[in-house]
């Protein structure tokens, strides 16, 4: 049969293509957002409590830990179990962007098989579910700021944009590791031990400030900011202590920001369209 | 406009096994610079598509035939934009509806209610409009108040009922449907044949893979016969057929048509069964 002339079609490997995707997975919020809310209510279905599981587990976990490491380190509670809340729900989301973002299409694997979708869908309903975790999990530091008296000023509000910061940073880490987890299959382990050896090297329920202040390690201490999980977790944990405002956290955070969101940009342009042949 | 343009499009599936899907091997591949081991390819490809070329337009009906694993669930997967070709280039406008597996984006733990809209946001409709086709839905599968258990427990007949009702509910710009969509009793499938005439009427193309020739010639005008992940013929649907079946199936019973040559059938078998073995690879 003769064919018409084809209207031109834009390559697969293109940053519009890419950029394409991500605007249609926005697009349709509608579907992951539904999604992202059945993912939570499913893990505790037929459960009494339901997703009020999330808040009692954070709390339980909170408490406990505060309370033994306040004890260890002779630390006065008041202070150091908001301290330990806060730093326990940064990382939940911080882990659970890295660690399901590492399986998010292998996972997804039927429905990219069987539905043309952006694959961005897949990201945006991670990021969506681990926000919704957060969200829950910010009921116990509410409790915490009232019982303990937690001194939050205008200064706090800064924890609304470190927020976005790290949605922002959850979305281009899932891209880019599920897109290459979903080639190379060993690195899905690879990072979860490297995210689980991270939570030790990061001040969550240690206190950097207080290495920095003992002359024996302060000057080993530094070292830390190498870590970049540390800066993430200081934007927002030190607005929601009501701590200063220290900008070269907020410098880091941003630079890594672009250079991550250039790399997943890459990487999206080169093997999004893989995406479907390799899971 | 709503149209399908595929040109020279080939789809190649890497096939990774346990010991080549691993970094370890491309890490250790790239540091080989010395012994060129006569393979350029590290990785085996499977060829599942080879050198496609289709226009379809509003209004075009097209069936699907072909041997299995000839390509024909892959083509279709091309079509909807699914797989991206590998070389050539598609280009696909319009709100594609895949129905190649009806259980797919179902959730056994919720209600069939909150099935109908999942599936129907993933088809492309918007929660609204799916609120409003409920009821219809409900009274098509006749689950009647079975719509708010949880999915686990339909049989697989009531499963399948909704599924369709679903899927017959949607307007889409292209539908694409693959075979085995009639897992259903007699007496409802007559009632789903013609939902399924009105869902192919407000469709603008639809690509239906099927190997019932009445279901095609219902449904189609035109047919694509593939063979081997090639077109081997596209046109009228009738004469399609007539040449992939070595007769015309709805012509006057012909005694003159000579059954295959033994061999040739055998040789065909085999092909089946490695093109078998490529569908599942992939």
């Amino acid at each position: 049969m003769d064919l018409p002339a084809a209207p031109p079609a834009v390559p697969s490997r293109s940053f519009r293509r890419a950029f394409g995707d991500l605007a249609a997975g926005w697009a349709q919020r509608q579907l992951w957002g539904h999604l992202g809310w059945q993912d939570i209510r499913q893990r505790y279905r037929r459960s009494v409590l339901g997703p009020l599981w999330i808040t009692i587990s954070m709390a339980v976990t909170a408490v406990a830990l505060g309370l033994l490491y306040s004890q260890l380190f002779g630390q006065p509670i008041q202070t150091f179990l908001p301290y330990v809340t806060v730093g326990f729900i940064v990382w939940g989301f911080i882990q659970g962007c890295v660690n399901e973002g590492s399986e998010v299409f292998i996972t997804n694997e039927g429905l990219i098989k069987h539905l043309p979708s952006p694959i961005s869908v897949h990201i945006y309903r991670l990021v969506w579910r681990q926000t919704l975790f957060f969200v829950h999990n910010l009921a116990v530091y509410f409790v915490m700021v009232v019982v303990f008296g937690v001194n939050l000023g205008w200064g706090s509000l800064l924890a609304v944009p470190a927020f976005a910061l790290l949605v922002l940073n959850g979305t281009w880490v899932a891209l880019l590791v599920g897109i290459v987890s979903t080639r190379f299959r060993d690195i899905p382990p690879v990072t979860q031990s490297i995210v689980q050896l991270m939570f030790f090297m990061t001040p969550i329920v240690w206190v950097y400030d207080m290495l920095l202040e003992n002359p024996a390690t302060a000057a080993r201490a530094r070292f830390i900011e190498f870590n970049p999980f540390l800066h993430f977790v200081e934007i927002i944990r030190r607005p929601m202590l009501g701590q200063s405002f220290e900008p070269r956290y907020w410098i880091v955070v941003g630079s890594i920001t672009v250079v991550g969101w250039v790399m997943a940009l890459l990487f999206m342009r080169n093997y999004r369209a893989r995406v479907s042949y390799w899971v | 406009m709503i149209s399908i343009d595929v040109r020279n499009a080939s789809v190649d599936f890497p096939i990774f096994d346990a010991k080549t899907r691993s970094l370890k091997k491309a890490v250790l591949g790239l540091g080989k610079a010395g012994g060129k081991i006569g393979t350029d390819r590290r990785i085996p490809v499977i060829e599942a598509l080879r050198d496609i070329s289709i226009s379809l337009r509003h209004g075009d009906r097209v069936g699907l035939v072909g041997h299995n694993g000839a390509g024909k669930s892959t083509l279709l997967r091309l079509l909807s934009g699914i797989y991206e070709p590998t070389t050539g280039t598609s280009r696909i406008v319009g709100k594609v509806a895949p129905v190649f597996d009806l259980g797919v984006g179902m959730d056994p733990e919720i209600s069939g209610y909150e099935n109908v809209i999942i599936r129907g946001l993933f088809l492309g409709m918007t929660r609204k409009q799916m609120e409003a086709r409920v009821d219809e839905i409900a009274e098509f599968s006749e689950l009647g108040p079975y719509m708010t258990m949880p999915l686990r427990t339909y049989s697989t007949g009531m499963r399948v009922r909704l599924a369709l009702g679903v899927v017959t509910s949607i307007d889409p710009e292209i539908l694409l449907l693959d075979e085995g969509i009639g897992a259903v009793d007699a007496a409802f499938l007559a009632k789903a044949r013609d939902r399924l005439h009105d869902l192919v009427k407000r469709s603008g193309i639809l690509v239906f893979a099927s190997h019932s020739d009445e279901f095609l010639m219902e449904l189609c005008d035109t047919g694509i016969w593939m063979d081997h992940g090639q077109i081997r013929e596209h046109g009228p649907l009738r004469e399609v057929l007539a040449h992939y079946k070595g007769r015309d199936p709805f012509g006057p019973p012909e005694v003159e048509e000579p059954p295959p040559a033994a061999d040739q059938r055998k040789a065909e078998q085999e092909n089946d069964a490695e093109d078998q073995a490529v569908e599942v690879a992939s």
